[in-house]
């Protein structure tokens, strides 16, 4: 679907379908999403809560919440299908193939545990090191996330350190095993703004430094816009536009990804308005036929409430799910 | 004219001393956590005046104080030319009518028990502004304002989206025709699309009612958008009050320069963000003299030395020793 690019994917993502049974019928919360992932690229993953960013995250790790299920489609990591794996081979993949970050760094370190426990732990579960050599490398990756004094901080507990630092231990965990792919789900939407663009920038070089992807998954398309090459919009569990970050938010081509830019007021511009999407997503009982988004969009016709759009290529590397696409007019 | 809001050397601390049996034991002092040290500033009517802050560093504990829910240690308010009195109810409560409160979490705001007529009547009942059938025009009224409708009145609030709920906090805080409203991270619980909505819509309110607005955020460009004065916040103490739009042309305190350049940069500009050094201190210890100075590029001896005191500076005040020449030095 990327198309033209001669190197093979590291992730791919097809026609991901991930449903909800419930007693009064099946919820369908991912529908028919398809992406790739470059190696050393990084994704951005956008969209409003509920639009199904973090369980994408989710299903590509395995660690979707029953009875949340994979109902069709297919993830492949280097060609390899790993949405059908046992959970004994998926529990290797996790933290060894695939790292993570998650929003709130102090749930997902262990408070009973002092940081030095946690990763020389990870580090030899996934690496067959021995236990000074573990160490050794879990001073250095502190060092190397920026924490100060890491040899003496490793034998802290997660409560000693702030919430940017534990952030930061955090990338260190998901890093320890040298993932190829790391998935973040808002890694900095707990933090404040100054501590945010310290931690987007420790993610961007160390991954940059070791060749890893990233699939970065957050509702600001600031953090997007200054750390990502492509960029996926998701709108009602279907991705609705995905492309260049640049093309994404200087030529948005599906009408709620124009929607959202303009909604976000910025420091740069001057309006006395901003942009209004009227009404708000629906709930998943309650998806529209043809486009998900046909009844708050502007631009609507009667094709795109009997039709779903599917994505469709728009510029090179490109994608909108819109039948103005087709039309030609953007 | 007098200010609609003056607030004068307002100082808050709290009481985080050990249980008096451990004090005694351990011989430990009294330890105290100050909240807000010697803020003042003043809000004219008809404008919206915004408190901009890391987290830590005291804005909601001002918005508390100012409408009455908390009492300040040390220093006045004075709303419309008349001294708050903490201490007299009947003082607070014909003060209480003219000013309301809107906060961050629509989910927590609203009580879930009751239905939305009866959550919108309640200021009108309390103060007894509207007797018998007039009170559930005034209810339908009022949602229509805000652009609900009329039949969402007898709906109860679960079954509002957050935006929606929003819109409710918003009817109730109007229904007591209210001259000024504090709102508290009004937006921050949403998506950009419905805080879009909920923002053009406190604008228009405040143009339909001339209203004043003492909006609270972390989120600088939503501040930009807003305001038409903006205070800046460090550690609980006020470092630059300015006009908006100059307070981003030309920020005067080198916090206030370090928060705008860690802001992403979502117009793809190329303005580079610039990663902020070190977190904010921890408020029961705070550094001395300036308590910026530990992350400030341009501290001198003096900063550690003596607390720099409010200073006019072109564009409104500053409390920097270096106050208009970060300019030159940087």
């Amino acid at each position: 679907m990327t198309g033209g690019k001669m190197q093979e994917p590291l992730l791919t993502v097809r026609d991901l379908i991930v449903e909800f049974p419930t007693r009064r019928g099946t919820l369908r919360a991912l529908d028919q999403v398809s992406f790739d992932i470059a190696p050393g690229e990084v994704l951005g993953m956008v969209g409003e809560s509920g639009a199904g960013k973090s369980l994408t995250g989710a299903a590509i790790i395995g660690l979707l919440e029953p009875p949340g299920r994979i109902a069709g489609g297919e993830i492949r990591l280097r060609g390899e299908r790993i949405d059908n794996l046992p959970p004994e081979a998926m529990r290797r993949i996790r933290g060894r193939r695939i790292g993570m970050v998650f929003q709130d760094p102090l749930t997902s370190l262990n408070p009973l545990y002092t940081v030095a426990q946690q990763l020389i732990q990870t580090i030899r579960t996934h690496m067959d090191v021995s236990e000074s050599e573990a160490r050794k490398r879990a001073v250095g990756l502190l060092d190397r996330v920026g924490i100060p004094a890491a040899a003496r901080r490793i034998d802290d507990y997660p409560h000693h350190f702030s919430g940017g630092m534990r952030q930061r231990v955090v990338i260190a965990l998901a890093l320890a095993a040298e993932p190829e792919l790391v998935i973040a789900d808002e890694p900095t939407t707990a933090l404040d703004v100054s501590v945010q663009a310290q931690i987007i920038d420790v993610l961007k070089e160390i991954c940059a430094e070791r060749g890893a992807s990233v699939m970065l998954i957050t509702h600001d398309m600031g953090v997007i816009a200054e750390t990502a090459d492509r960029v996926a919009v998701l709108y009602a569990g279907r991705v609705a536009e995905i492309g260049p970050v640049r093309d994404v938010i200087q030529h948005a081509r599906h009408p709620y990804t124009a929607g959202l830019m303009g909604a976000i007021p910025t420091l740069e511009q001057d309006s006395d308005r901003l942009v209004q999407i009227p009404g708000a997503m629906p709930r998943l009982n309650a998806i529209p036929t043809g486009c998900a988004f046909n009844p708050r969009c502007a631009h609507v016709f009667d094709r795109c409430r009997a039709e779903r759009p599917i994505l469709q290529r728009a510029a090179p590397n490109h994608h909108v799910a819109c039948w103005l696409t087709e039309e030609g007019s953007a | 004219m007098t200010p609609l809001v003056q607030v004068d050397g307002l100082t808050r601390r709290f009481d985080i001393s050990k249980p008096w049996l451990n004090r005694v034991l351990e011989r430990e002092s009294r330890q105290f956590l100050t909240a807000n040290a010697d803020v003042s500033f003043e809000i004219k009517k008809g404008e919206t005046f915004a408190l901009v802050g890391e987290s830590g560093s005291g804005k909601s504990t001002i918005a508390k104080m100012i409408v009455g829910l908390l009492a300040p240690s040390e220093g006045r308010i004075h709303f419309d030319g008349q001294e708050m009195d903490f201490a007299s109810g009947a003082n607070m409560r014909a003060l209480r009518r003219r000013f309301q409160m809107i906060f961050q979490d629509p989910f927590a705001s609203l009580n879930p028990r009751w239905r939305v007529r009866d959550i919108v009547a309640e200021p009108i009942v309390t103060f007894g502004l509207l007797q018998g059938a007039d009170v559930a025009r005034e209810v339908d009224r009022l949602l229509e304002v805000v652009g609900l409708s009329a039949a969402d009145a007898a709906k109860f609030p679960h079954e509002f989206s957050g935006g929606q709920r929003q819109r409710i906090a918003i009817a109730r805080a109007l229904s007591s025709k209210p001259e000024f409203i504090v709102c508290d991270e009004p937006t921050s619980a949403l998506d950009v699309s419905v805080q879009a909505q909920i923002l053009n819509l406190m604008r228009d309110l405040q143009d339909e009612f001339g209203l004043t607005y003492l909006l609270i955020s972390h989120d600088l460009s939503v501040v930009r958008h807003m305001a038409n004065r903006i205070g800046v916040l460090y550690l609980g103490r006020l470092v630059e009050v300015a006009d908006a739009k100059r307070l981003f042309l030309e920020p005067q305190h080198p916090y206030t320069r370090m928060l705008l350049d860690a802001v992403p940069d979502l117009a793809l500009s190329g303005r580079r963000r610039k990663p902020v050094l070190g977190e904010i201190p921890n408020p029961i210890d705070p550094p001395s003299g300036c308590a910026f100075h530990p992350r400030c590029p341009l501290a001198q001896d003096i900063c550690k030395a003596d607390t720099p005191q409010p200073s006019v500076t072109p564009t409104g005040q500053a409390a920097c020793h270096f106050a208009g020449k970060i300019g030159e030095v940087a």
